[in-house]
């Protein structure tokens, strides 16, 4: 079997999860209202600068979109026993995962981009360069986070999977320089923050307007990639695992 | 004739729970094998070993001749298999979940599209293909997935418990379906509990029983198991009956108000039945004997529930 016909056979499971899973009202709402929200409630009463408010914005928006579909959707397979009808297609577990990871990511990234577009109104001035590398791969990111979030436990409760997912994902949103920029925290907050891959996003994103980050742009970018690979990996390594304890 | 599959020295643990003990067989080129046994027997866990979906604890399995474990992917390629929930996607349609599977066996999109229709027009179901399979009763949904499983048209289908709890159309409906694949040459492995089911489709079942195959044979042979035996149904008023009573019994099974005895020694029992109604005062309301069918030998083989 080869790479390549696996890839393009997880192109038919992408497809499956847009019909079913975009739409789905704990998408909608984790992944869209959700960041508005909590954007919102970060604007109020502070008086922020545009690049600020950009960076910010795109970063959650980046965030909460290209994790709001992964986490539940093996779940929800697992339910409908929809997943044995996969597994027992001509296809590895790693290409149903390649194929939830893209899902999650063309989500992201349709919404992302555009949010992104608010920028024309906002006369900051953004260096596309660094912008959409720096997207395109925290989105990447997210969504392998999403598929190490699916593994375990191996449930048929989709809202079990939500609510741990919710409680990591703003965990890391906390730690992360979202808030009050990295320098301006103590040093142990720093160390903390450095465990969030969103912390990696708002710095890169931070150099694409003309504020400064804290961290090397290259580090931003690498801690990204390094994430992304971490996460995807031990993500299909725990699936594998548990495989077994999906079908009962 | 050629092995489409060969499993040896299956075995299959969940955790401490032995729920398939070492059980090998082989199925042949164009034969529909049957795996018939009473719930929990390990028909299930059996088919998913073989498409891959279980890691057998002990055993070899090979299929078309090769390694099962090591070629599993691309084995399934000339697979198709209805696993024993009858599991579509629900949010898509009919004609979605056809062109799905189309994918994901690499199928060309023109050649999926035409097999698509002619199958959902096969099943009775091409009226209903662009609505949601949510709004499907089980017959239908049992029939898409089998349209599914024979859209990349394998050589060998997978089948667990195909009519299982399915309306008298749908089950009619599909065996008739499962005959004609074979007529065409392919190979069927399926499971279930219904006995007139396998009589009627396999050419070979094993019987398994508490995850153990207790015999494997053409169904006419399988009766024949049996002959030697003869089923003696009697039953009295007031109904009352003390089995250690009758001596060179096999099985004794309470069905309704009739007892049901296997036996070789027809004589003994019947001298035996009557000396037993005359001394307790009961009336023999009625008595006669049968050669067992293929449920009676399956009811001795696997041993019935209320005895
Ligand atoms: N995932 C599982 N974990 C533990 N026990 C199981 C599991 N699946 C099946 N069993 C047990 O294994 C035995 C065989 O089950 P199964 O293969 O489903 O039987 P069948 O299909 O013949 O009804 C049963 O006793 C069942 O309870
Ligand atoms: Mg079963």
């Amino acid at each position: 079997m080869s790479k390549f016909s696996q890839f393009s056979r997880s192109l038919a499971i992408v497809k499956k999860d847009m019909l079913i899973f975009y739409l789905k009202g704990p998408v909608i709402i984790m992944g869209l209202l959700f960041p508005f929200f909590l954007f919102g409630a970060f604007l109020i009463g502070r008086n922020l600068s545009h690049e600020y408010l950009f960076v910010a914005l795109i970063s959650m928006t980046a965030f909460f979109t290209s994790t709001a579909v992964g986490p539940t959707i093996i779940p929800w397979e697992t339910r409908g026993k929809t997943f044995e009808r996969l597994m027992s297609s001509p296809i590895s577990i790693t290409t149903v995962l390649l194929g939830d990871m893209q899902a999650s990511f063309y989500f992201g990234l349709f919404i992302t981009s555009a949010i992104s577009l608010i920028v024309i109104f906002l006369h900051i001035s953004l260096n596309l360069l660094i912008f959409i590398p720096a997207v395109i791969l925290a989105l990447l990111t997210f969504s392998a986070m999403t598929i190490l979030m699916s593994s375990y436990p191996p449930t048929d409760v989709p809202a079990d999977v939500m609510m741990l997912s919710s409680l990591v994902k703003f965990t890391l949103l906390f730690i992360s320089g979202i808030f009050v920029p990295l320098e301006k925290l103590p040093l142990y907050a720093r160390a903390v923050s450095a465990i969030s891959p969103l912390t990696y996003l708002v710095d890169a994103l931070r150099y694409s307007t003309n504020l400064s980050g804290y961290f090397p742009l290259w580090i931003d970018l690498l801690a990204l990639l390094l994430f992304a690979l971490i996460f995807f990996f031990s993500g299909v390594a725990v699936h594998k695992k548990v495989l077994e304890r999906r079908f009962t | 004739m050629e092995d489409i599959i060969k499993a040896e020295h299956l075995t299959k643990y969940y955790g401490d729970f032995l729920a398939v003990k070492d059980i090998s067989f082989s199925v042949k080129k164009g034969e529909i094998f049957g795996f018939l046994g009473p719930n929990g027997a390990g028909k299930t866990t059996t088919i998913r070993m073989l498409t891959g979906i279980l890691k057998p604890s002990e055993g070899k399995i090979r299929i078309f001749g090769l390694d099962a474990e090591k070629n599993m992917v691309s084995l399934k390629e000339r697979m198709g298999i209805v696993p024993e929930m009858a599991n579509p996607y629900i949010d898509l349609t009919a004609m979605q979940n056809m062109m799905l599977i189309g994918h994901l066996y690499g199928m060309k999109k023109k050649e999926m599209k035409e097999r698509s229709i002619e199958l959902l027009r096969l099943f009775g179901l091409y009226e209903k293909r662009d609505k949601k399979v949510h709004s499907f009763s089980k017959g239908m949904k049992q029939r898409l997935s089998l349209a599914m499983a024979m859209l990349p048209d394998p050589e060998l289908l997978f089948l667990d418990e195909p009519t299982s709890g399915l309306d008298v159309m749908s089950a009619r409906l599909i065996k008739r379906i499962i005959k004609d694949e074979n007529k065409n040459g392919k190979t069927v492995f399926m499971s279930t509990h219904n006995m007139n089911d396998a009589n009627e489709l396999c050419n070979r079942i094993a019987i398994i029983n508490h995850g153990k195959i207790v015999a494997i044979d053409t169904p006419e042979r399988i009766k024949r198991i049996g002959r030697e035996h003869t089923v003696i149904e009697f039953s009295v008023e007031p109904f009352r009956f003390d089995k250690n009573i009758v001596p060179d019994v096999e099985k004794v099974k309470v069905m309704g108000d009739k007892i049901r005895i296997y036996t070789k020694d027809v004589d003994t029992v019947i001298k035996n039945i009557v000396n037993y109604a005359r001394k307790e005062g009961l009336k023999i309301i009625s008595l006669n004997t049968q050669k067992p069918s293929l449920e009676d030998v399956f009811v001795y083989l696997v041993g019935g529930k209320n005895e």
